[in-house]
């Protein structure tokens, strides 16, 4: 393609650009003289230049096109939105033959006969009914070109009352504009040198903290200076106003609201907003993809709308502003908003997560569902509750950049989409850490905090078969052992637990821990793409050079999160963030759940705070004594129970899973046949289908999953488990008082089951200070045995007035001789029972209610 | 014109047109999840440079430990990777006379990667395609 040519196909680019923005003012101010006349000049000038250049059929479309505008100029002719539309056709005639140009170096062949027609009609005063259908859309015409002048015009935002005045301003202030055009390839060079230069620097930094001579140390602070400064500026260079991802929007909404019959206007804001050109690319489809997603699904039909209350015009907003290192970006309508019960049943429709699940959500926390993959291509959805046509495709292309996206809606009043994108991703901070004798980064805006994990006083890493928790303020981390996802190797000095260190990251609403060995500080590095041949390799983002000149990998959370199954697929995504808004409201009513496997049927589980440990046995290692199973297990021998079948005999070979359950120096170990999972979900048991060892089933993860009673099982143990201990219960408001959380564990899913709610405190004490907060329950159970505050002070101190003193009182004890039961029946007791014998626990509580429920 | 180097004792070529550099025993930082062949990424003056090593994409013995690999930095696609090789020789003129095809008893391996054989002296050459070299099967 010879320079010419280039030249023209660059200016004409420009020209097109912002010949859609121009029409479509025209077609609100049809009196615009300047405004029109600035219109007829560019198809005039387009259509100078292909004359000269011989591109006859450009020529032609042009002229035509060229000609109503003339008669429209003179005012001959009236501005109409017809004229303006088929205009518009040509105009994207002219766009395709333009990309034509461009892909050949040739004006494509066409026949443009019926669209010159048209126009010539219209010049002859013929006004076209209708608005002919629309030439498909030209390929976008060479972006890049267009971007190497970034200081080109940005498409007209909302029309400002001032907008009319500034071009006159302009006129009078300079002559020629303030900007050159420089190749984006040039301003690509100049970042890799100063990238480079940074790199150097820093090297230089490291050096000098080393060297005592001080006469370079202030050159090097100045030289310092001058790259950051330097940075700095070829930063501001690759800025775009925002504006430009915006051009093609005003006509996106035009076209859609002609084919969709609504009337729409885009109000657009903070269109000067600055971005780096590379973030400014990535963002321009899901832009695209999101406004047509307002216009075609949140905004109603004008029926709709006059019917709902609402004025005839649907409104979509883009806002575009600056927040900390990050731009803020909002896309939002004023139309019917997000439909939490359609939402809700394709959730359950799709298996995605449980009915007692949902029940705990806020509509937020529904309504992120619509970023599910599965969601995306659901018509059902999409054409009733508004969204979701490849959100989930947004979602990923916005994390990709490291930005996130989120939604607030509220039905009948809209839907607004937030994305928080970084301004570059060229020069980012990021922790470097150490696994497996390794360094790496991790970009700091994915890492939320720090946690030192060991032997000291901070939380522990604790295992459930392979994988790795962290108990972290309540809830449950998953952990992604750095070592073992990069294969490395498992022998470098800092065993697994004695001390490491987590680094809480978050994808979309997952959080995770990843676990590495050390930390080290935080460093400005300049990402480089990988090499081709590594590209595979999705846990990297890039790799980039320390300070000290070593090469080190850049680690992608997305990556590891999809490599490791933590992707935003999976089940638990937004429960995850609902934790952080709702943790206060949730905590209570959350069980996290051991999920196992024994013999045929559902799973089991069990409350994971009842089990101390898990543990896999070689099976050789199970030994008989007497009738009973037991292993050597810490110094001591402890009995094992089959849950399986009842006596069976441990699976031959291979390892025994075992929950170890213990109290003190006793424990007991159920074998199982595998450990599967830990889950969070609401303990609510169904006693439907009950049988012995088993407190009822519960629904958890969407399947039918049998609880394990674990009182059961610790008496099958043929010990004097209950023996002198103590225990407490819960629920039609059942206050226990029991200082042993061993045993507020094993009482509160039975009492649970029983139909009771449950709340407990750990001493007289405290149950007296919930009785001053007036806090009303309807039966007590105590133990006697408490710190503080025993039972029979507890009962004494009730007897003695307040709101408490005639609640029924049951006392549960491990000492159940008759003078202990006279002694209890005598403080004020109203009934005293063995510790967990839990039938005679309900059968009591029954007891207690009975007048209670029909005075 | 060819760099010669040595890779397990087999003296082998490069055409010289895509050499960038040659350097000595550089520091290699592994890259977990790599290719076999891969043997990390070092820094040559500010651009990162993925190493390859012929040992292990030639399928011949891994170097012993402690003996570094020189690095012979070629350009491909606009990427700099780095072949690993034990020893680097000179740049030969050579002549078209003195070359023949792949043997067809050579190994598969070898011949995808070889662009013919080179009588030189008393020894054989073996030239090798640098863009096949750097097409790894993962």
């Amino acid at each position: 393609m010879d320079d010419l040519l280039a030249d023209f196909l660059t200016e004409t680019n420009e020209g097109l650009q912002n010949l859609d923005g121009a029409l479509l003012q025209l077609e609100r101010e049809p009196a615009n003289g300047p405004l029109l006349s600035e219109v007829f000049r560019t198809v005039h000038t387009i259509k100078g230049t292909c004359g000269f250049l011989g591109l006859s059929r450009l020529e032609s479309v042009a002229h035509a096109a060229e000609n109503v505008l003339g008669l429209w100029r003179d005012g001959t002719l009236t501005v109409t939105p017809a004229g303006i539309s088929l205009i518009l056709n040509a105009v994207d005639r002219i766009k395709q033959i333009v990309a034509g140009l461009e892909a050949s170096g040739q004006e494509p062949s066409g026949d443009d006969t019926a669209l010159k027609a048209e126009l010539d009609a219209v010049a002859a005063g013929q006004l076209p009914t209708e608005p002919t259908p629309r030439a498909p859309e030209a390929p976008a015409p060479q972006a890049a070109l267009a971007e190497a002048a970034p200081a080109i015009e940005a498409a007209p935002p909302a029309p400002e009352p001032r907008a009319a005045a500034e071009p006159v301003a302009e006129v009078v202030g300079s002559s020629a504009p303030q900007t050159i055009r420089v190749a984006v390839d040039v301003l690509e060079d100049l970042m890799v040198l100063v990238s480079e230069l940074v790199l150097t620097r820093n090297q230089l930094l490291q050096l000098a903290r080393s060297e005592e001579n001080a006469a370079f140390s202030v050159p090097l602070q100045r030289l310092s200076q001058i790259t950051s400064d330097l940075q700095d500026g070829v930063m501001k260079t690759r800025m775009q106003p925002i504006g430009n991802a915006w051009q093609k929007l005003p006509r996106l909404v035009r076209d859609l609201s002609q084919e969709l019959g609504k009337r729409i206007v885009l109000d657009m804001r903070g269109a000067e907003t600055e971005l780096d050109r590379q973030v400014l690319e990535l963002i321009k489809d899901p832009l695209t993809h999101m406004v047509r997603n307002s216009a075609d699904h949140g905004l109603e039909s004008p029926e709709q709308r006059r019917a709902a209350g609402k004025s005839e015009t649907g409104r979509i907003m883009l806002n575009a502003f600056h927040e900390g290192g990050h731009i803020v970006l909002e896309i939002g309508d004023d139309g019917r908003g997000l439909n939490t019960e359609r939402i809700k049943a394709k959730v359950l429709a799709q298996g995605l997560t449980t009915e007692a699940e949902l029940a705990t959500m806020n509509e937020r926390e529904i309504h992120r569902f619509i970023f599910r993959a599965g969601f995306s291509t659901a018509a059902a959805v999409t054409s009733v509750s508004g969204r979701g046509v490849g959100m989930d495709v947004v979602k990923t292309n916005i994390e990709r950049i490291g930005g996130a996206v989120d939604l607030r809606s509220r039905e009948g009043h809209g839907s607004t989409f937030i994305i928080k994108i970084p301004l570059t991703l060229a020069i980012v901070a990021a922790l470097i850490v150490e696994a497996g004798g390794e360094r790496f980064a991790i970009p700091q805006n994915g890492v939320l905090e720090l946690v030192r994990v060991g032997d000291g006083d901070g939380p522990k890493v604790e295992r459930i078969k392979d994988a790795q928790v962290l108990r972290l303020r309540d809830r449950l981390l998953p952990l992604v052992p750095l070592r073992r996802i990069l294969s490395l190797s498992e022998d470098a000095p800092a065993a697994d637990e004695s001390e490491s260190f987590v680094v809480v990251t978050q994808v979309g609403a997952q959080l995770f821990g990843i676990v590495v060995d050390r930390v080290f500080d935080t460093e400005e590095i300049v990402v480089k793409p990988v090499a081709p041949i590594l590209r595979h390799i999705t846990m990297f983002s890039g790799n980039t050079i320390l300070g000290d000149g070593s090469v080190i990998m850049i680690l992608d959370p997305n990556g590891i999160a999809r490599a490791t199954g933590l992707g935003s697929e999976i089940a638990g995504d937004s429960a995850t963030l609902a934790t952080q808004t709702s943790a206060v409201a949730r905590g209570p009513r959350q069980t996290a759940l051991l999920l196992f496997r024994a013999g045929e049927g559902a799973p089991k589980a069990v409350p994971l705070a009842l089990v101390a440990r898990l543990e896999h046995l070689p099976a050789e290692r199970v030994e008989q004594a007497g009738d009973s199973m037991v292993v050597q297990y810490r110094g001591s021998l402890m009995p094992l129970l089959p849950i399986a079948g009842y006596g069976a005999p441990p699976a031959g070979g291979g390892d025994q899973p075992v929950l170890v359950f213990g109290d003190g120096d006793r424990a007991l170990g159920l074998m199982v046949d595998e450990i599967l999972d830990v889950v969070d979900a609401v303990l609510d048991i169904d006693q439907a289908g009950q049988r012995p060892g088993f407190l009822g089933s519960c629904v958890v993860n969407g399947r039918v999953t049998e609880i394990l009673d674990t009182a059961h099982w610790l008496q099958q143990a043929k010990e004097d488990w209950f023996g002198n201990r103590r225990a407490e219960i819960v629920r039609p408001r059942v206050l226990i008082v029991e200082d042993s959380a061993f045993f507020r564990n094993l009482v509160v899913p039975a009492v649970t089951a029983g139909g009771y709610e449950v709340t407990t405190v750990s001493n007289g004490r405290e149950a007296l200070a919930l009785r001053d907060a007036d806090e009303m329950f309807d039966v007590i159970v105590s133990d006697i045995e408490m710190p503080e505050l025993d039972g029979f002070g507890l009962v004494s101190a009730v007897r003695e007035g307040g709101i408490w003193a005639d609640l029924p009182m049951i006392a549960l004890s491990g000492r159940c001789e008759p003078e202990d039961v006279a002694r209890g029946r005598g403080a004020g007791f109203s009934d005293y029972i063995g510790k967990y014998d839990r039938d005679a626990l309900l059968a009591s509580l029954q007891d207690c209610l009975q007048p209670a429920v029909a005075p | 014109m060819v760099l010669t180097l040595a890779v397990a004792g087999q003296q082998c070529g490069v055409p010289v047109l895509s050499v960038r550099d040659v350097l000595g025993v550089q520091v290699i930082t592994p890259i977990p999840l790599a290719p076999r062949e891969v043997a990390g990424s070092l820094n040559l003056r500010g651009r990162i440079v993925t190493a390859v090593d012929l040992r292990a994409r030639l399928g011949l013995p891994a170097r012993e430990a402690g003996k570094g690999a020189m690095s012979v930095v070629v350009e491909v696609g606009g990427e700099l990777y780095s072949l690993l090789a034990d020893e680097v020789g000179e740049v030969l003129s050579l002549s078209s006379e003195d070359r023949a095809a792949n043997p067809p008893t050579l190994d598969n391996l070898w011949r995808d990667v070889s662009l013919g054989v080179h009588r030189q002296g008393g020894s054989l050459l073996v030239i090798f395609d640098v863009d096949k070299l750097l097409a790894l099967s993962a």
